[in-house]
């Protein structure tokens, strides 16, 4: 039997007045992987994964989740999908317990809501309410319920927005921690350092559209082959040494600060063996290769946070 | 069919009691002001309310009765704007949950309330304003959880129309406290100007007015069917409506 998708999105498109929000937007995810979908705000992530979730109907176009379409079953598909939504809330003085229980008792096959408080580490909230939990807590509470049902997909949207560093760091650990427990998760965000750590796949998405699909490392390699390492030695003949190395582009030299650029996964390699081999010391030395935010910005030809 | 109504019912009258102003503006207030009016001017009072208005005299049970339909009117409301506002209504719907199981729950948390108050206010006005033997209690108390809950339906439809929470109350004040004015209750409503008198005659407040004030004096059911079915038509029309115009987010 052929491998089906746990998400198959075929060109759908959907319009707010004359706002075109998601415009012939297709692409596939796999079970088993985190799939990012990123871009700047208003790029049309929530409005791609709402259609999806089937909390909107998109104009056009063909959407199955887990073999079911959102439009029409989108009450079989909570059963089997867990959802965060971006700047949801819940009421103020609800407590964290409450609301667990809640949600359990929402589906058929619940998970058990104590264990789960003790899993995303809110035990000692258990009896707190909503509105005294941090940032981190509630979206610690909001991946609680999204897991409530044992769901085999998940879906997270911008999950960390407005998280210092280090609940940021916290919360990638429980996103891994779901995937390893064999789900399917599929996120937005708008920063590329969290869907480079965390993303097996992403798509970049632009004003609507998609622009490309693929491996994180996979994207920098195919749009951004250009490697930088910079090397500071009191050493003369460095810079010719480094010139002679075959993919190597240019060599500039501040002072001894020598910033060497050039291109293909390669190229680190040859000045270190470079160095190694003429046995040029060295004060310092670091290499600059680009990420996704680079990708992003040779793609549309404006940064992220335009 | 209502799958989550009992829990959610009684997890959000647990969270409206956690808020004690909510609690003494729904409970305290109409009770006190019962008790304070009933003191000056109800029947104990002998013969220094002659010349009290009828709705203070005679009706007191009735003016309460409204405030207590109105302030659950005006507590709907808000609550709904502020839950839709935050993102608490989005976030329930992308459950199971069903959206009218949503607004159930809130609904009878309302009734709940309404029906405690309603004991309060006998007990507590026993001394100035003797319920009489002859009125029929269980009849008033089903009369009055009736008719809040074809006004409650109006306030799906308020809530659609207000843009913010921010709004919500000044919004649903100036069609609540207008509505009481002409309900009847003060003012005969034939006696109004004709514009108000129709206005009186399409809103749901008048017909309970005339029910509550009927069944209250002793007049049975039968003698306000009239009453009865407006209201309940009114209540089919303000659901449907609500039905298709109401917002989620």
């Amino acid at each position: 039997m052929p491998h089906a998708p746990v998400i198959h999105v075929s060109s759908i498109r959907k319009t707010y007045g004359t706002t075109i929000a998601v415009d012939d937007v297709s692409f596939e995810v796999e079970a088993g992987e985190i799939f990012g979908l990123i871009g700047p705000n208003g790029a049309g992530k929530t409005t791609t994964m709402e259609c999806i979730e089937g909390l909107r109907a998109p104009d056009r176009g063909a959407i199955s989740v887990l073999g079911l379409d959102p439009a029409r079953d989108v009450y079989a598909l909570q059963e089997r999908i867990g959802v965060q939504l971006q700047e949801a809330q819940l009421q103020k003085r609800i407590k964290v317990r409450e609301a667990v229980d809640l949600w359990a008792s929402l589906y058929r096959r619940p998970l058990d809501g104590d264990r789960l408080i003790e899993q995303l580490g809110l035990g000692d909230k258990r009896n707190a309410w909503f509105m005294t939990l941090s940032g981190g807590q509630k979206q610690r509470l909001f991946i609680a319920l999204a897991l409530a049902n044992d769901p085999e997909l998940v879906f997270l949207d911008e999950l960390t927005t407005g998280l210092d560093p280090q609940a940021r760091r916290a919360i990638w650990d429980l996103v891994r921690g779901i995937r390893l427990r064999g789900k399917t998760v599929f996120l937005t965000t708008h920063l590329m350092e969290e869907a480079e750590r965390l993303c097996d796949r992403v798509a970049i998405i632009d004003h609507g559209r998609i622009v490309d699909i693929g491996a994180p490392a996979e994207l920098v390699h195919r749009h951004c082959p250009e490697r930088t390492v910079i090397v500071e030695t009191k050493d003369e003949t460095a810079p010719e040494r480094f010139r002679a190395l075959p993919h190597v582009h240019s060599v500039s030299d501040e002072g001894g600060r020598l910033t060497i650029r050039g291109q293909g996964t390669d190229l680190v390699t040859e000045a270190i063996q470079c160095l190694a081999e003429h046995r040029i010391r060295v004060i310092g030395f670091r290499t600059e290769i680009p990420t996704l935010e680079d990708v992003f910005l040779r793609l549309t030809g404006h940064t992220i946070r335009d | 069919m209502m799958r989550g109504l009992w829990t959610l019912t009684w997890l959000e009258l647990k969270i409206f009691v956690r808020e004690p102003l909510g609690v003494i503006g729904t409970v305290a207030v109409p009770v006190a002001i019962f008790a304070v009016l009933g003191r000056m001017l109800g029947p104990a009072a002998g013969s220094d309310s002659r010349g009290a208005p009828r709705f203070a005299s005679m009706d007191l049970p009735i003016f309460v009765s409204l405030l207590m339909v109105l302030s659950a009117l005006l507590s709907l409301v808000t609550i709904i704007t502020i839950y839709r506002e935050s993102g608490i209504l989005k976030r329930l719907r992308a459950t199971p949950l069903r959206s009218y199981t949503i607004l159930t729950a809130h609904v009878l948390v309302k009734l709940l309330f309404t029906a405690v108050t309603l004991g309060l206010m006998v007990m507590a006005g026993r001394r100035y304003y003797p319920v009489a033997p002859d009125v029929p209690l269980l009849s008033f108390t089903t009369a009055l959880l009736f008719s809040t809950v074809c006004i409650l339906a109006m306030g799906f439809l308020i809530a659609s129309l207000v843009p913010t929470a921010r709004f919500a109350q000044p919004i649903a004040s100036l069609i609540v406290y207008p509505m009481l004015g002409i309900s009847g209750l003060f003012v005969p409503v034939e006696s109004l100007p004709p514009m108000l008198h129709a206005a009186a005659r399409a809103l749901p407040l008048t017909y309970a007015v005339s029910l509550l004030r009927g069944v209250w004096h002793g007049a049975g059911w039968s003698a306000h069917l009239g009453d009865v079915a407006v209201l309940a038509a009114m209540f089919l029309a303000f659901t449907g409506l609500s039905a298709r115009v109401f917002r989620w987010e």
